[in-house]
């Protein structure tokens, strides 16, 4: 048994926390540097200079690349040789969350969804924690702003619906959300499982960095088509036109039951963060 | 770049077309969900408003708390198209500039057609860089709502995208 005393755990997810909100992805930063280069929409490259130009000041200087720093989610894979020590393991996550929101002035965005009224201090996160094998914690901390989490979509189709059936409705998503999730969007799309499962499957398809391959090549090919119908619609960065309304799609399967096919949408906008530690 | 000096006239609106780029300069207004919920609230009562609407420019966006020597830290807009409910109700009661992103509801289109009002997109996702045209910034009411209070900022060339026109026109299609 390997032992970890919480305070270690918290000490980490707050460094977690300052950096992802900070800085947009290195992988998702250079998608959106090559995007532009063949850009063909001045207002849309516009937007895009401005989106690069954020993101190097916010780097340097150390501030949110977007004010919606997001809920906090948390991804956690467990090493079941793990005793975590000192504490509660879910009350030491929100502890970490609400001081390094703080501490790092990052926006509180969380509310009672009746009240409306804040928790003022951006707590609960969401937490989703798999037990593996091993002595080791894995943790993926993704902030997820709420412009473009708004526009996600579940479509329970039918098996008769097919691969056709799945491209269709990711193209709905993509179509229906128009400019409102401060495209270029980054396209988390999960097929199979539960229903929430599914959508869960759509946010892990965002943790996959961009330009790395799906393990299955039948679905690689899936993505780049997907990739280039969602481009030949006329949103365009911002909504402003032109040929980059994403910057990648990313699929990930899970099996299903006999009678269904759940497709789920999750859609990223052009601040792509997270972070990643392994204790 | 077209530059122009908050407020805003008529005349201004007029002579501004959809996909012009702008940089704006002067006293802006933030508001967003929660605020507008109150301000549509009061000019049903008749109750007062926390800031002259003739003429004004209203920012959808909830700001970072401020750091270090900012009047604010990140402020980049937020979705418009929520506010789409309460925006015709501001304008016609002389509202005259939006600043959001992403589209809104056709109502929003005619109102701003019938009383001249000009829809302004920022870029969203560029929050940090918004922040430094901020010069000035300070709550003037509705404190209990935390980023959602409404505030003035002052700002100095902040760059927008007419993204509806008094014209009828868009730069979404």
């Amino acid at each position: 048994m390997r032992e970890i005393p919480l305070s270690d755990l918290k000490q980490t997810l707050k460094q977690m926390i300052a950096k992802a909100c900070t800085r947009v992805r290195p992988d998702a930063l250079c998608a959106l540097q090559n995007a532009k280069q063949s850009e063909t929409s001045e207002s849309a490259a516009f937007a895009m200079q401005v989106l690069l130009d954020n993101a190097s000041l916010c780097e340097q200087k150390a501030l949110p690349v977007c004010q919606d720093t997001g809920m906090a989610v948390f991804f956690f894979e467990i090493g079941q040789e793990v005793h975590f020590t000192g504490g509660d393991f879910e009350k030491t996550v929100n502890e970490a969350v609400a001081e390094s929101y703080a501490e790092n002035a990052l926006r509180m965005s969380v509310l009672d969804p009746f009240t409306r009224i804040n928790t003022k201090n951006n707590t609960p996160a969401v937490l989703h924690v798999r037990l593996v094998a091993g002595d080791r914690v894995k943790i993926t901390f993704m902030p997820k702003g709420f412009g473009s989490e708004n526009m996600t979509r579940l479509f329970m189709l039918m098996p008769a619906d097919g691969i056709e059936g799945v491209k269709k409705a990711v193209i709905t998503a993509i179509r229906d959300a128009g400019s409102k999730p401060c495209p270029p969007v980054f396209v988390g799309v999960g097929v199979g499982g539960t229903s929430e499962l599914c959508l869960s499957l759509a946010k892990e398809a965002l943790l996959r960095p961009i330009g790395t391959r799906n393990e299955r090549e039948e679905l690689n090919a899936l993505e780049a088509e997907l990739l280039q119908e969602i481009n030949a619609l006329p949103i365009g960065a911002q909504g402003f036109g032109g040929n980059t309304t994403a910057l990648a799609v990313h699929i990930k399967a899970h099996p299903t039951h006999i009678t269904a096919l759940p497709v789920g949408v999750n859609i990223q906008c052009n601040c792509v963060r997270s972070s990643e530690e392994v204790l | 770049m077209i530059k122009i000096t908050l407020p805003l006239t008529e005349e201004a609106v007029k002579n501004l077309h959809a996909g012009d780029r702008v940089l704006l300069s002067g006293d802006i207004y933030t508001g967003r969900d929660a605020a507008h919920k109150r301000i549509v609230e009061a000019i049903r009562c008749g109750t007062t408003l926390p800031f002259p609407l003739q003429n004004s420019t209203v920012y959808y966006v909830g700001a970072c708390p401020p750091k270090g020597d900012l009047a604010t830290a990140s402020c980049g807009p937020t979705t418009s198209f929520r506010m789409s409910p309460y925006a015709p109700t501001l304008i016609k009661n002389g509202q005259r500039g939006i600043i959001g992103k992403g589209s809104m509801s056709e109502e929003v289109r005619n109102a701003l057609i019938e009383h001249t009002a000009v829809y302004f997109a920022a870029i969203g996702g560029a929050g940090g860089l918004y922040a430094q045209c901020v010069t000035d910034a300070e709550i003037l009411a509705y404190e209990d709502l935390g980023t959602e209070a409404i505030r003035r900022f002052t700002v100095k060339d902040f760059p927008v995208v007419v993204a509806y026109d008094c014209h009828g026109k868009s730069v979404y299609e």
